[in-house]
């Protein structure tokens, strides 16, 4: 069904700065839900969703199910392994199958940049990319949106520089073309090797010192340092990339004002983070996974064809389930 | 046994420098007269051109016909249909079927089919390296002696400068091109597309022109050091171009091949992930195919290829990371290149021809590319002003790859004579 969003979510990319502002005030209202003692609203009671994840994820995919779980929709979680997908079937075929059981929404992660859209095209049910190799997780950015917003009271004219591996990065892109149409300014700052082809192009500035990045900016997104890379050739050493590279208090230190810190986790403790900046007093860390979970029932709610008041009557109590 | 009568097309033969009015009479498999107003012997059988042009038979020095190995997707003989309906006349098959094309049994096997198939003629490369492994040089005096009129491992870059050195100077005994297929695995290993701001959008990993450039320049050197001939398969950047200009300037025995799908496309057309814009090497930048254009108006490039490469619809039904690279060709690409080529000024029909017949057969010393007399009676007879839409469901191919389907193009072969009997003829 097509809905104010259209029919699926695929990227950041693909919405306008209404839509995008359209989730961040339906993701309001649904914060206190999660703050009840009994969180659940009957606003997808009877839908059927699917979460099919091709890549292991601990974080993203428990939001998406508490999600879904309190909005009162009926909830299936597919592994790539111990499913038909690990006997050789298709990404298609896996899909058709399920929706052959008459779902509702697809929840995809999957390592294959593209395979959200590649579904959506394919098959009738709502889908909502959960991150697809190295393209986007636009609900990570949304929720990174909803942090900032919720800090700042405004995302326009803010600063914000994304640290680390740009180049593997698919919240960095989500998260570029969120603040962006939002009118912020971004900055992407890591090593050479780890940058984009291009990526100027998109509308960011690159700064190669982290330094830099920290005078100009009002917050730093810092990326994860995927282990891998060092043996890919991209960077030297961990040790290295914390010396140059590392979010460290003695640098913060040196901004001549404090700094927000996003992190979309999991976190390398040491390598481009600190302990101490994660865990201080600028850090909104948490509050982002928290954010999560109000995000992605808006994402849901409204893939649905709920309309924003809707959400605040749900959010407001009315027809909850006592 | 009675001739075709081809009567009243402009005839272009480059190797002669003709572009005119005139009949042409084909008889026992040669071109047997050209003429004004030649009256058709008794029981010929008569060819209305009047309206279109007649050219000596395409030739595409770089196809894959999948047989043996992978027959589902594509045979010799369907893969000579389409090359018939396509307008050549004869093509070149590439050595990467299962097993390899590395033997002479292998070559003769290719021979024998082509033969039962009686459409477009079908010449074998052979394997450079047993197995195409990159290793160990294959036989290319059996090869050649079975039938295969140039050695490649295309499909796979020679990665050895050695082999590649002992390739091109082996090769030389026997006056065969060695073609290479040009790229730094190193520099493009995990791509899916040309590395740039589409790349970077999609989140696919990229494959930098330099990739390809690094081995031209090597190919170069080592055919400036051997004196053999390198033959550079499928060139798509402006880098590569550069090079060629330059090493052709110096009298180094290189020649080179686009393909359509280069000069037509650029990487923009992997928005939305679609697979049958992916293949290797990969749609570039405008500017890249600019350069290619430029390089078919000077003669840089010196001819068209399509690296017709099959697959089936299931292999390109799936993740933009996990599909096979490569599109099919044989059936588009003379509407392409008048579209693109002829259309917008950039090459006369004339040059257009030469491109696509009358070098190919001098660059890998093949039969045809001609129509003076006693030459082989392959023929192309073309519409050059017909606007068609491209229908892939309807293709002579087995396969459906293309990302030109649903487009408009202009100019298309209606009679493909091959040896003297007719191989294609367009129903009314």
């Amino acid at each position: 069904m097509t809905t104010a969003l259209g029919k699926d979510l695929l990227g950041l990319e693909y919405l306008s700065a209404d839509q995008i502002e359209l989730i961040l005030d339906t993701a309001e209202p649904f914060k206190e839900v999660s703050e009840r003692p009994i969180k659940k609203v009957p606003a997808l009671r009877g839908k059927t969703i699917v979460n099919l994840f091709f890549e292991a994820s601990t974080r993203t995919r428990i939001s998406f199910e508490f999600a879904e779980k309190r909005l009162s929709a009926d909830t299936v979680n597919v592994a790539a392994s111990g499913s038909s997908v690990s006997k050789g079937e298709t990404l298609v075929d896996t899909a058709k199958n399920l929706e052959a059981m008459r779902i509702d929404m697809v929840v995809i992660r999957h390592g294959s940049s593209g395979a959200a859209q590649f579904l959506g095209q394919r098959i009738r049910s709502n889908v909502i990319n959960a991150g697809d190799g190295k393209h986007e997780h636009p609900t990570q950015a949304l929720l990174d949106l909803l942090t900032l917003r919720d800090r700042f009271q405004r995302i326009k004219g803010l600063k914000v520089a994304i640290c680390g591996d740009v180049l593997h990065s698919r919240v960095a892109r989500s998260n570029i073309w969120g603040l962006l149409k939002l009118g912020a300014e971004v900055v992407v700052c890591g090593p050479a090797t780890l940058m984009p082809r291009n990526i100027r192009d998109l509308g960011v500035t690159v700064l190669p010192r982290i330094e830099d990045a920290i005078q100009w900016a009002d917050a730093l997104n810092i990326l994860r340092l995927q282990l891998e890379r060092m043996q890919a050739g991209f960077i030297s050493s961990l040790r290295e990339y914390n010396r140059v590279f590392g979010v460290t208090a003695e640098r913060l230190a040196k901004a001549p004002k404090d700094l927000l810190i996003l992190h979309p986790g999991p976190m390398n403790r040491g390598v481009e983070i600190d302990s101490d900046v994660a865990d201080g007093p600028f850090s909104v860390i948490l509050p982002q996974v928290t954010n999560g979970v109000a995000i992605r029932m808006a994402v849901l709610y409204l893939l649905a064809g709920g309309s924003p008041d809707w959400a605040q009557a749900a959010g407001k109590g009315e027809g909850e389930d006592r | 046994m009675s001739g075709i009568l081809i009567r009243g097309g402009r005839l272009i033969d480059p190797a002669r420098n003709m572009d005119g009015v005139a009949d042409v009479y084909l008889v026992q498999g040669k071109v047997d007269g050209i003429g004004r107003n030649l009256a058709a012997p008794d029981g010929a059988m008569v060819v209305d051109a009047s309206g279109q042009v007649v050219a000596p038979g395409l030739i595409d020095v770089h196809v894959h016909l999948r047989e043996p190995g992978q027959e589902d997707i594509e045979t010799i003989a369907t893969g000579a249909m389409a090359a018939a309906a396509g307008g050549f006349s004869a093509v070149c098959a590439m050595p990467n079927t299962d097993p390899v094309t590395d033997n002479q049994a292998a070559v003769g096997f290719i021979v024998s089919r082509a033969q039962r198939a009686a459409k477009a003629r079908v010449y074998p490369i052979g394997a450079i390296s047993v197995g195409q492994k990159g290793k160990q040089l294959a036989e290319f005096g059996e090869l050649v002696g079975a039938g295969a009129v140039a050695v490649s491992d295309d499909g796979k870059p020679v990665v050895s400068s050695h082999l590649m050195r002992t390739a091109l100077e082996y090769a030389r005994t026997f006056g065969i091109p060695v073609a290479d297929h040009c790229e730094d695995p190193t520099l493009s290993a995990g791509g899916a597309m040309h590395e740039g701001i589409v790349s970077t959008r999609l989140g696919l990993k990229g494959i930098p022109a330099a990739a390809e450039e690094i081995m031209v320049a090597r190919d170069i050197l080592l055919a400036e050091l051997t004196g053999g001939h390198v033959h550079l398969c499928h060139m798509s950047t402006r880098g590569s171009v550069e090079l060629i200009r330059r090493a052709k300037e110096k009298g180094i025995r290189v020649t080179a091949e686009a393909c359509p799908h280069h000069f037509s496309l650029t990487h923009e057309r992997c928005e939305g992930y679609d697979t049958n814009a992916k293949m290797n090497p990969p749609l570039r930048e405008p500017e890249d195919r600019e350069a290619i254009r430029q390089g078919l108006k000077d003669g840089t490039i010196d001819v068209i290829a399509t690296d017709h490469a099959p697959h089936h619809y299931d292999a390109k039904e799936r993740e933009f990371d996990d599909a096979p690279n490569g599109i099919i060709g044989l059936e588009t690409a003379l509407g392409l290149a008048i579209t693109e080529l002829v259309e917008s000024g950039l090459l006369t029909l004339p040059e257009l021809v030469a491109r696509m017949t009358t070098l190919p057969a001098r660059i890998f010393n093949l039969p045809g590319g001609t129509l003076a007399v006693g030459s082989p009676a392959d023929v192309v007879v073309f519409d050059p002003a017909i606007e068609w839409e491209v229908r892939p469901e309807q293709f002579f191919s087995k396969s459906r790859n293309t990302p030109f389907g649903g487009r408009r193009l202009r100019g298309r072969a209606n009679v493909t004579i091959v040896r003297g009997q007719i191989a294609f003829q367009r129903p009314d």
